[in-house]
C-alpha cells in the first residue's frame, strides 16, 4: 500500500476543505461579482484591486496577516474569543476562512465576467416582462451566467486544493484538522519519503489535469447559446 | 380569429378616463437633452419618427421606465406612472406595459414557449386578456414554441418577442423599430402581423421609427422628434402635409390616403379604389382584393399636377377635382408645393413656380388634380 492512513485523511480534509470553501465562496462572490459587474461606483476599481490582490501576493503574506488577525491579540480572534468559539488559528474553521480569502478572486472574476456578458438587455426585458431585481436575478441571470458558476466552482474548488502556503501559515501540520495534501506531499519529500510523495504529488497532477480538461472542454460545449 | 381584446373587453380604455396619453420627459446625458411634452391619443398607433439620435428610444425608455427622466410625468389612460414633482415614479416591472425590442432581445435559455409565458406567468390570472394560443395564432409562431431563440431568423425572433409582450396583456404596447434590424425579405413577412395589430388591437400603441414607409404604412398619430425636441405632433395625414415642416420626410412630400377596394378590372388589371366619404374612385395597377377591404396609399407630392380644365385625353388614369388649400413656397426656386383638399382626403401636389404664376393658383381656387402614379401602402 503506497499511500498511509494519514495520507488518505489528508486527501479527504482537502477535499472537504474544498468543498466548503467552494460553497462559501459562491455566496459570498456572487453578491460581490455582481455589484462589480453592475455598479459604476468610484469604489469599482479599489475593490476589484482588493478582491484581486490574492492573485499576486505571496500566499505567506496573506497567511502572515491572517495568522496575526486570527490569533488572541488579533481583531478576528478578539471578536471569535469574545463569541465564546477560542481563536481559530490552528483550526480547520481557521483553514476555511484563509482559503474564502486566497480563493476570491478566482470565484468572483468569472463571475463577473459571466455577469457583464449577460449585459443590461436580458435584464430589461425581464423588467417591462413584469420580473422584479429579484425575480430577475433567479429566473434570467442565474440560468444564463451558469457556465459562469460552474467556471467559478471549478477555479475556486481546484484553486484550494493547490493551496499550501496559506495553510501552512494559519494551520499547521496538525494531522486529521488541518494537515492537507499539499502539506503531506511537503511532509514526505521532508522525511525523504518520495514514494508516497510520488503518489500524492501524482494523484495532484492527474487531478488538475482533468479539472481543466473538464473546463475547456466545458467552454467549447457551452458557446452554443452566447 | 377575433383579436380577443376587441371581444371579451370591449374597451380597455374605460368610460370616465379621457382615453389619452400625457407625457413630459427631461432627460439630460452627455451632450444630449431630451425635452418632450406629448399628447397622444388612447388607442392606435402613434409613431415617433426622427433621425437616429432624435431621442426616439430614450423617449420610448421613458415611457416603459427603463429610464428615470429627471423630471417626468406620464399617465396612461387615467393611470398615473411618473410625476416627479410629486416624487411617483412606478418602476419598469410594475408598469403594464408591452416593450418590442429592437432586436427581439428574447431569453436564450429559455424556449420559445418559455420566452412566451415568461411575462404571462408573472401577471395575476384575472388580469390576463390575451391566452397563450392567441398570440400564437396572431403572429404565426405556432410551429416555432419547441425551439430555442438560437435557432430563429430574425423575422422569427420579432414576432416571438412582439406576441412576448403581448400576453402580459399590456395597457400600453411600445415597440422601439421593432423592423429596422431586419432585411427587406423578413420586413415584409413582419409587417402584416403589425397591420393586424394596429387593426385588432384596442390598447394604444407607441411605435419608434425612422422609416417613413413604415411610420405611413402603420401611424394613426405621426410625433416628430428633431434633437430631443418636438417638432411636430398630430394626426398621421394633417402632419404628413404641414407647411411649417421642410418636408416631414426629407426627400418628398407625400399624402397618405385611405381607401377601400371597389372593384378590379382584370382585362387592364387596375383596381379600384373608392375614397369613403366621397364619390371619388381612383385606379391603380394591381393585383385583385377582395371588394371592401381597407387599404393605405401614399401618393407624393412630385406625382401630382394641377389643371383649371379636366384634360379629356390624357394618359393619367387619375383625374380628381380638388380645392386648393394652401401654396407653400419652398426654398427651392422652381417649385411650389400646393395643398389641395380632394373629397375627405389631402394631396400635395409639387408644380413648378411658372405654372403656379400662370394658372393664378391661390387658396380656394377649384382645380383638377392628376396623379400620375400612388403606391399600396397596406393591404390590412
Amino acid at each position: 500500500m503506497p499511500l498511509s492512513k494519514a495520507d488518505f485523511a489528508a486527501v479527504w480534509l482537502t477535499l472537504e476543505l474544498a468543498s466548503l470553501t467552494t460553497l462559501l465562496l459562491l455566496l459570498i462572490g456572487t453578491p460581490i461579482a455582481w455589484w462589480l459587474a453592475r455598479t459604476a461606483s468610484r469604489w469599482k476599481q479599489p475593490i476589484g484591486a482588493i478582491v484581486a490582490l490574492p492573485l499576486v501576493l505571496p500566499p505567506t503574506v496573506i497567511g502572515f496577516y491572517l495568522l496575526v488577525s486570527m490569533g488572541p491579540q488579533g481583531f478576528i480572534g478578539q471578536l471569535t474569543e469574545r463569541l465564546g468559539l477560542g481563536t481559530l488559528t490552528f483550526t480547520f474553521s481557521g483553514l476555511v476562512i484563509g482559503s474564502v480569502f486566497y480563493s476570491l478572486p478566482f470565484v468572483v472574476q468569472p463571475l463577473q465576467n459571466a455577469f457583464e456578458a449577460i449585459g443590461r438587455a436580458p435584464l430589461e426585458a425581464a423588467a417591462t416582462l413584469r420580473a422584479g431585481p429579484w425575480d430577475t436575478f433567479f429566473s434570467v441571470v442565474l440560468p444564463l451566467a451558469k457556465p459562469g458558476f460552474i467556471t467559478a466552482a471549478i477555479l475556486g474548488f481546484a484553486h484550494t486544493v493547490g493551496e499550501f502556503g496559506v495553510v501552512l501559515m494559519i494551520g499547521g501540520n496538525i494531522p486529521g484538522k488541518t494537515q492537507v495534501a499539499s502539506v503531506q506531499i511537503y511532509n514526505h519529500v521532508e522525511t525523504m519519503q518520495y514514494a508516497q510523495a510520488h503518489w500524492l504529488a501524482g494523484g495532484m497532477v492527474l487531478f488538475s489535469f482533468v479539472v481543466l480538461l473538464a473546463l475547456y472542454s466545458r467552454r467549447s460545449t457551452l458557446r452554443v447559446w452566447q | 380569429m377575433i383579436w380577443p381584446f376587441t371581444r371579451r373587453v370591449p374597451r380597455l380604455i374605460h368610460a370616465s378616463g379621457k382615453g389619452e396619453i400625457r407625457a413630459q420627459f427631461k432627460v439630460e446625458h452627455a451632450g444630449f437633452t431630451l425635452d418632450v411634452a406629448l399628447d397622444l391619443p388612447g388607442r392606435g398607433v402613434s409613431a415617433l419618427f426622427g433621425h437616429s439620435g432624435s431621442g426616439k428610444t430614450s423617449c420610448l425608455r421613458c415611457f416603459a421606465g427603463l429610464d428615470q427622466p429627471r423630471e417626468g410625468f406620464l399617465q396612461v389612460n387615467g393611470e398615473l406612472w411618473q410625476d416627479s414633482t410629486q416624487g411617483i415614479f412606478v418602476p419598469a416591472h410594475q408598469r403594464a406595459v408591452g416593450y418590442v425590442f429592437q432586436h427581439a432581445n428574447l431569453f436564450a435559455h429559455l424556449s420559445v414557449r418559455g420566452n412566451l409565458l415568461y411575462g404571462f406567468k408573472r401577471i395575476p390570472a384575472a388580469q390576463r386578456r390575451v391566452a397563450l394560443e392567441q398570440a400564437v395564432e396572431l403572429l404565426g409562431i405556432g410551429h416555432l414554441l419547441e425551439r430555442m431563440p438560437g435557432h430563429l431568423s430574425g423575422g422569427e425572433q420579432q414576432r416571438v418577442g412582439i406576441a412576448r409582450a403581448l400576453l402580459t396583456s399590456p395597457r400600453l404596447l411600445l415597440m422601439d423599430e421593432p423592423l429596422a434590424s431586419l432585411d427587406l425579405k423578413r420586413k415584409r413577412e413582419v409587417l402584416p402581423y403589425l397591420e393586424r395589430l394596429h387593426a385588432e388591437l384596442e390598447i394604444p400603441i407607441i411605435y419608434v421609427s425612422h422609416s417613413p414607409d413604415e411610420v405611413a404604412r402603420l401611424a394613426d398619430h405621426l410625433v416628430v422628434l428633431d434633437e430631443g425636441k418636438v417638432t411636430a405632433s398630430g394626426p398621421l395625414k394633417e402632419t404628413l402635409l404641414r407647411a411649417d415642416l421642410p418636408f416631414v420626410f426629407e426627400d418628398d412630400a407625400e399624402a397618405v390616403v385611405d381607401g377601400v377596394v371597389s372593384g378590379h378590372d382584370a382585362a387592364y388589371g387596375l383596381l379600384a379604389l373608392h375614397l369613403p366619404g366621397s364619390a371619388i374612385t381612383l385606379q391603380l395597377p394591381h393585383a385583385a382584393l377582395p371588394v371592401g377591404q381597407a387599404v393605405r396609399l401614399k401618393i407624393k407630392a412630385r406625382d401630382v399636377s394641377l389643371s383649371l380644365q379636366p384634360a379629356e385625353q390624357s394618359s393619367v388614369l387619375n383625374l380628381l377635382p380638388a380645392r386648393v388649400l394652401e401654396c407653400i413656397r419652398v426654398a427651392e426656386q422652381a417649385h411650389v408645393l400646393v395643398r389641395v383638399q380632394v373629397g375627405g382626403e389631402q394631396l400635395m401636389a409639387r408644380i413648378t413656380r411658372y405654372s403656379f404664376d400662370r394658372l393664378n393658383i391661390q387658396p380656394g381656387l377649384s382645380v383638377w388634380a392628376q396623379v400620375k402614379s400612388m403606391s399600396l401602402l397596406s393591404s390590412n
